[in-house]
């Protein structure tokens, strides 16, 4: 780790401790990164030059964000060979020698309450200029301007759309010296940053999904003594239960419109996957069958929900149209497959399958129904791939703990999420933000 | 109750149950002459068990093999005891909690454990319990017995529980 963000673990970590004894602990996490692509570009982001003290160095979290996709290698601030502060203070020649392909550099200004983050990105090979912006940012937003300046980059580097400036929510657990849990259902940063509890129980809480929109997270709480699902406004807290119907509501997952959740309820009989129209609360039986269905997910138009059913005997992907109607099975290899998601450009699917008793992170293509093993744990579960498909996050046992994982879907790298204290779980990417600056 | 009271009782129940299938022979230490005498236990116990129903009746938790919902034959005297007060006592009323081991995904063993609550109330009904005293409720793998990691753990989690 780089002197700033260390600095600023320390701070936290003291802080935390005082924390702890005071009440339940903020759920912030460390990254830890392993593996790297062997394609990856070499890369230099230059620490922004800042006359203003501001809390961040955005060429930090930019380097990191760049490094956890697997794409880029950025260079060490210390292998760096110099501290050009504008176009004209680049030296390509110093820069190609170092085996550099592309070069960033920027500068944190003061803009009224808030800051200003100019950048220049550089193509070293060509010795050219190729972008450049100014991306304003309140003083809370400086880490999440910084994120959105690294998707800027990866997106003119790669071709694909940054997923840097999203969020993750999940669950944190820790259990008190006297055996009773403390649950929290979290949001932070997808870096792992700025993490915030939005709700705080004894009881279970599990299966959060993001509005389309992202200001509203949907979840399952076991408050009220069994499985209900709830709908909270992220902004206000303001908070409705939307089932609570006898026996299970679990699962709940928003339609790509944001109008309607899928959801798992048993209140007549065996869990089926129900469709609810959030506006009327009105709810359509979408399966019906002798089996378990659960865990549904929809395409990315719309058009179909994946769900998990043991229908057959054991549990495995089917798909069904949103409608409702017959549905048909996706999964073929291994007799245990489960919460299917969709990836946003609708053409796989990730899972958890078990191999060999060893149950593992998996993504299924859709059109050759080939099922490929990404994961190496023994206890992988809760797959979410980022917005821009490039990435899955799941959770991990690691060290007896409960952490995060995230890898990279076309290569090596692999990230890991720990929490400070207790387990953590059940994570689920946010959709893109659409950043704007204040 | 803690837990080596409850495996010796399952042991107890174990043995009894094989001793009842050999017809006669109980292992608990008798020379098979099937008159209790000695030890304390009823041969005329609960089901031809040699424990009462009141004992058979300490037993609450009973425990489930991987992926599986259905009851195992060495708990069904502990339930018939169970239903025999229920269905004696119509303003008696029961929870039945469904669990599972951590494995696999979250919301699927909330199904699974939904099941295994289910198999209980549906041995008990058939015993002649009412519905009505009966509620079941799922924790999945939420609220685990034991949290470790391991099969031991496990097998202490995959269980359905009877609370009054």
């Amino acid at each position: 780790m780089t002197g700033p963000r260390r600095s600023n673990l320390l701070r936290y970590g003291w802080w935390l401790l005082a924390l702890c004894l005071a009440g339940p602990a903020r759920a912030e996490l460390t990254i830890e990164i392993t593996g790297g692509g062997a394609d990856a570009i070499p890369i230099a982001v230059v620490p922004f030059t800042d006359r203003t003290a501001a809390p961040e160095q955005p060429g930090s979290i930019i380097s990191a964000d760049l490094h956890r996709s697997g794409r880029f290698r950025p260079l060490a601030t210390g292998a760096q060979p110099q501290r050009p502060q504008s176009a004209a203070e680049v030296n390509y020649a110093v820069w190609r020698a170092a085996g550099i392909d592309n070069l960033v550099i920027g500068e944190v200004a003061r803009s009224g309450t808030g800051y200003a983050l100019r950048f220049q990105l550089f193509d070293v090979v060509s010795g050219e200029r190729i972008a450049g912006e100014t991306v304003n940012a309140s003083a809370k937003d400086l880490r999440f301007a910084a994120h959105h300046i690294a998707d800027i980059i990866y997106e003119r580097l790669t071709g694909e759309r940054g997923a840097f400036a999203t969020r993750i929510a999940y669950v944190s657990a820790t259990r008190t010296a006297d055996g009773k849990d403390k649950v929290a259902l979290n949001v932070a940063d997808s870096d792992g940053f700025n993490a915030s509890s939005v709700v705080r129980s004894t009881h279970p809480v599990l299966s959060p999904s993001w509005s389309p929109s992202a200001d509203r997270l949907a979840y399952v709480s076991f408050e009220g003594g069994k499985p209900a699902i709830y709908v909270q406004k992220l902004a206000t807290g303001q908070r409705d239960k939307v089932a609570g119907f006898p026996g299970i509501n679990s699962a709940p997952a928003w339609s790509p419109d944001g109008s309607r959740l899928a959801m798992a309820l048993s209140k007549d009989g065996n869990p089926d996957i129900y469709v609810m129209n959030m506006a009327t609360r009105q709810v359509r039986a979408v399966t019906n069958s002798r089996g378990a269905d659960t865990e549904p997910a929809w395409s990315p138009d719309g058009r179909y929900i994946v769900f998990t059913s043991d229908r057959g005997g054991q549990p495995q992907i089917y798909r069904v149209s949103s409608g409702g109607g017959s549905a048909e099975r996706l999964t073929f290899e291994g007799s245990y497959n489960t919460r299917a998601s969709y990836a946003p450009d609708g053409r796989s699917l990730s899972l958890v399958t078990r191999v060999g008793g060893q149950y593992r992170i998996g993504v299924l293509d859709l059109e050759t129904r080939g099922l490929r093993v990404l994961s190496d744990g023994n206890l992988d579960e809760s797959p979410s791939f980022a917005p821009n498909g490039a990435m899955i996050i799941y959770a991990a046992t690691a060290g007896g703990r409960g952490t995060l994982s995230a890898l990279a879907v076309d290569g090596d790298i692999q990230q890991r999420l720990t929490s400070q204290g207790g387990d953590v779980r059940e994570p689920v990417w946010s959709p893109f933000l659409n950043y704007r600056s204040q | 109750m803690n837990r080596s009271v409850m495996f010796s009782l399952l042991l107890s129940g174990a043995l009894v149950v094989a001793g009842c299938s050999s017809k006669g022979g109980s292992k608990d230490g008798e020379d098979g002459t099937g008159t209790g005498a000695g030890t304390g236990a009823e041969t005329s116990g609960f089901g031809g068990s040699g424990l009462s129903a009141e004992q058979l009746r300490e037993t609450k938790v009973i425990y489930f093999d991987l992926d599986r919902t259905d009851i195992q034959p060495r708990y069904f005297d502990v339930l018939r005891a169970h239903a025999d007060q229920l269905s004696k006592d119509p303003d008696l009323s029961i929870t039945l909690e469904g669990h599972c081991d951590e494995r696999g995904s979250r919301e699927y063993n909330i199904a699974l454990g939904e099941r295994r609550a289910n198999a209980v109330r549906n041995f008990l009904q058939a015993e002649g319990v009412s519905g009505r005293q009966i509620s079941t409720v799922s924790f999945g793998e939420e609220r685990p017995a034991d949290p470790g990691h391991y099969e031991s753990a496990w097998a202490l989690n995959r269980r359905g529980v009877i609370l009054y």
